[in-house]
């Protein structure tokens, strides 16, 4: 790893100031993707703003109908969360999902959202439900904030605060984990809430999270996992790597999309 | 150079070091406390789990200043003078280890697993907290059997 300097502002707006006064610097929240890829030097960051010591933004809580999750707040706070659990179980769900145990001391929704891994799971969780980006400066609606792969619509002086998300009666994520790295080789996240319907798939996309009309457009009639059967995804631009193959991806989308739709109707 | 104090296994220390100092670094290089290994380095082995205050944690993936101020604990802190700790004792008493080069961050792991879980652990909650130890020597059948006794006789 390359040699930097770091800042461990106590406040938003030190931050966001840390970030225009520097322009290559790098935020760190849980340090579980900067700091691998650091010590692979893929990235070389002069200058760290650690943001452990930011007040303000961290925690889970029940804001009207909406769970409002502080950037800061790591993994295993939102698995452990009785609001979280009460109000929106398949949101609970997903981080623990995420690596294991000591991963999810450290890692945070933040860090996980700003990153927008193609293979994350936080990105479905958001675009499934659309949630809202707070941000320094503005809300940005999920499906406007990620914007392809490792990019999102964040500016380079932007740092997420929270992320909002609408409470939806039903909703389920389903994730087909690779078995070594736990991380998603397609993770599905549906959602009903009223007349809108969202189909979010991660780990499969080679431009990251997307949605799927078409899924969305069946379960509009009715939300049932018979509504989709004998829809498919095409394999065109999904990921073809050594661990699936794009027509392998694309069979796994549309059955864990229906597993998905069968376990939100339960709730 | 970074001014670095903490509190490691009970005691105050300090040190100027590097930015670039990862905390397992720091125990190992800094502080000769050999006990944390680095495995992989990637985050995925867990050879290096310690507790900063008291919660597990990859000492390779943070640098030694985040721990600033933080208490930790290494495998060296946990053992009361001579007499081993009952989850070391478990991992004798079981031989829940072969090579030993994952063993201090599978007891790491192991008392952590029991700080969140408590001291009745089955053996399918065991396998599935134990995602993030990876051994290449027992096939992980005595380190479950170790961690469940373990469990109970840290009651």
């Amino acid at each position: 790893m390359y040699a930097f300097t770091f800042h461990r502002p106590t406040t938003v707006r030190q931050a966001v100031n840390l970030l225009a006064k520097h322009e290559d610097a790098k935020l760190l929240a849980g340090g579980h993707s900067l700091i691998p890829v650091m010590k692979l030097r893929l990235a070389n960051p002069p200058v760290i703003v650690d943001l452990s010591k930011v007040e303000g933004i961290s925690g889970v809580e029940l804001k009207g109908r909406s769970i409002v999750i502080g950037a800061m707040t790591r993994h295993v706070e939102v698995a452990n969360s009785q609001v979280a659990k009460d109000n929106l179980p398949a949101l609970a769900e997903v981080p623990g999902s995420i690596g294991d145990p000591h991963v999810r001391e450290a890692g945070t929704i933040g860090g996980s959202v700003a990153n927008n891994d193609p293979n994350a799971d936080y990105p479905a969780a958001c675009l499934g439900l659309g949630a809202t980006i707070v941000t320094s400066k503005r809300k940005i609606p999920a499906d406007e904030f990620f914007t392809g792969m490792f990019s999102t619509a964040l500016e380079p002086d932007e740092i997420i605060t929270k992320i909002s998300f609408p409470i939806a009666k039903k909703a389920a994520y389903q994730k087909f984990k690779h078995p070594a790295s736990g991380f998603a080789l397609v993770g599905v996240f549906v959602s009903k809430r009223g007349s809108d319907i969202r189909v979010a798939v991660t780990g499969a996309g080679s431009n990251g999270v997307f949605r799927v009309k078409e899924f969305e457009e069946a379960l509009k009639k009715r939300f049932a996992p018979k509504s989709l059967e004998g829809l498919s995804v095409k394999a065109d631009g999904l990921n073809s790597d050594i661990h699936a193959g794009a027509d392998y991806r694309a069979h796994l989308i549309g059955v864990l999309a229906r597993r998905a739709v069968a376990d939100a109707v339960k709730r | 150079m970074t001014a670095v104090s903490m509190t490691v296994n009970g005691k105050a220390v300090t040190a100027d070091v590097d930015s670039r100092t990862l905390l397992v670094q720091f125990l190992r290089e800094n502080l000769r406390l050999t006990g944390t290994h680095v495995g992989c380095d990637t985050s995925q082995c867990g050879a290096c789990v310690v507790h900063v205050d008291g919660k597990a944690r990859k000492s390779c993936t943070m640098f030694a200043w985040q721990a600033e101020g933080a208490n930790v604990t290494t495998i060296e802190g946990v053992a009361n003078g001579a007499t081993l700790h009952p989850m070391q004792e478990a991992f004798r008493e079981h031989h829940g280890l072969q090579c030993g080069y994952c063993t201090p961050g599978m007891i790491m792991a192991a008392i952590d697993m029991v700080h969140r879980l408590g001291h009745e652990l089955d053996d399918k909650t065991i396998r599935q907290e134990l995602d993030g130890n990876l051994c290449r020597c027992t096939g992980y059948h005595n380190i479950v059997k170790a961690i469940a006794a373990g469990a109970r006789a840290m009651k």
